[in-house]
């Protein structure tokens, strides 16, 4: 089959990341190094920069950071005198028996479900890049899609917690307070975002053609 | 865009002829299906006014309480930034900075951005810098989480109800427009009509 796809990368071309102008590349030209584009000033690199190690690194930093998010509780109630503290997932089981299920499933989508279906992603995809599969690329650049979009979502426990805190100020009676899950919870999140940001899809199609050579 | 162009697909690389897409319509990747490019109907005159309106929307947003609880006679309010405050009280610096900048500081600028540099290209006039300033929005953008926020509000009505008596406050409301209105802007806006207007290659 044909060996080399017309890609702006094989017709020595830069595309620019933020307002796609074509600009020829300069006749030395390394991985790490980046092009001014003449239109919008934003530097043009011909992939992300160390894209696979980036994303690694943030990806098992994320990993790390998941465990203390959900072990950890986000905040404690004290409540007539008793104090009582909740993790994400319990959280997510209150809502479960006091029969408010679709609470406890936006919940348990947003905070539990989604930073981990983000991570499988981005460590499937990498791994696909190490073993240069060739499955699929098309659904592959859509996985990627996908965990670009649904990261934000993650955010809404942080809300939450913002909001009780500021609303639940009732000295004896309730009181809220932040516990330190919410400050790893909020790291995860971060950290996944930045890392779907660092994944350049063009790598998976790049693998595509060194097999083909 | 009245003559064929030439764009790479930003996933997946792809060289691309794209011939003059009718208002409305949009170019996608023949290869992986990604949006290369789209042309929205009336784009700056559609985006200028919902940004308008979200101007607006975001200050009164702001300034009122979101929600006030009720419990045995004792009442406290908050608005957004007061959530922030006590955040930062708490000595969970960086959450309150997470906070602030996703639901207060990002879609201000990114308001504020759009409107300095849309005004005056609709009067076929540059504002300073426009590229950086243009540039800077579109990066921001992932962090402004608003209407993530609104479901965050949502959960902690649920939540709450239990304890204590909630009641919406004035800017609950504005904040549900303020979504609307921004997720319009975004939808309606066409970068390429800045990007185009900026000429090739030369600043």
């Amino acid at each position: 089959m044909n060996v080399m796809s017309p890609t702006a990368k094989n017709a020595a071309l830069l595309s620019c990341p933020s307002c796609h102008l074509l600009t020829r590349k300069p006749a030395v030209f390394g991985k790490s190094h980046a092009a001014i584009c003449p239109r919008c000033g934003e530097r043009i690199y011909e992939r992300k920069p160390d894209s696979i190690t980036r994303t690694w690194a943030l990806v098992i930093a994320a990993f790390i950071f998941y465990i203390p998010a959900n072990v950890l509780p986000i905040m404690t109630v004290t409540s007539m005198g008793k104090a009582q503290s909740d993790t994400i997932l319990s959280g997510v089981i209150y809502f479960i028996k006091t029969g408010m299920w679709p609470i406890a499933l936006v919940i348990f989508v947003a905070s539990v479900f989604v930073p981990l279906l983000k991570l499988f992603i981005l460590t499937y995809l990498l791994i696909s890049l190490h073993v240069r599969s060739l499955w699929r690329p098309k659904d592959r650049t859509r996985l990627y899609r996908i965990t670009e979009m649904i990261g934000r979502w993650s955010m809404v426990d942080i809300y939450v917690v913002t909001l009780m805190v500021a609303l639940v100020k009732l000295g004896a009676i309730a009181d809220i307070e932040v516990a330190p899950g919410a400050m790893h919870f909020a790291a995860v999140v971060v950290i996944t975002i930045f890392a779907a940001m660092s994944f350049d899809p063009r790598l998976i199609w790049d693998k595509m053609e060194a097999r083909h050579d | 865009m009245e003559k064929p162009v030439l764009i790479a697909c930003h996933d997946c690389d792809l060289l691309q002829m794209i011939p003059p897409v009718p208002e409305g319509g949009q170019a996608r990747c023949t290869r992986c299906g990604a949006e290369l490019y789209s042309r929205k109907r009336n784009s700056l005159d559609r985006t200028l006014s919902l940004i308008l309106a979200g101007l607006i929307l975001f200050f009164l947003s702001n300034a009122f309480p979101l929600l006030e609880l009720e419990s045995q006679g004792l009442l406290q309010e908050t608005t957004l930034f007061q959530g922030v405050k006590a955040l930062y009280d708490q000595d969970m610096r960086g959450l309150s900075l997470l906070v602030l900048l996703t639901c207060i500081l990002a879609p201000f600028v990114q308001l504020s951005g759009l409107f300095y540099v849309l005004l005056p290209m609709r009067y076929n006039r540059l504002a300073p810098m426009t590229p950086a300033v243009f540039r800077f929005i579109r990066k921001l953008q992932p962090w402004s989480m608003m209407e993530v926020f609104m479901l965050g509000i949502l959960v902690s009505i649920v939540k709450l109800a239990k304890m204590a008596t909630i009641i919406p406050g004035i800017s609950l409301y504005s904040f549900a427009a303020l979504i609307m209105v921004l997720a319009g802007a975004v939808a309606s806006l066409d970068p390429h009509i800045v990007w185009e207007r900026l000429g090739d290659g030369k600043r």
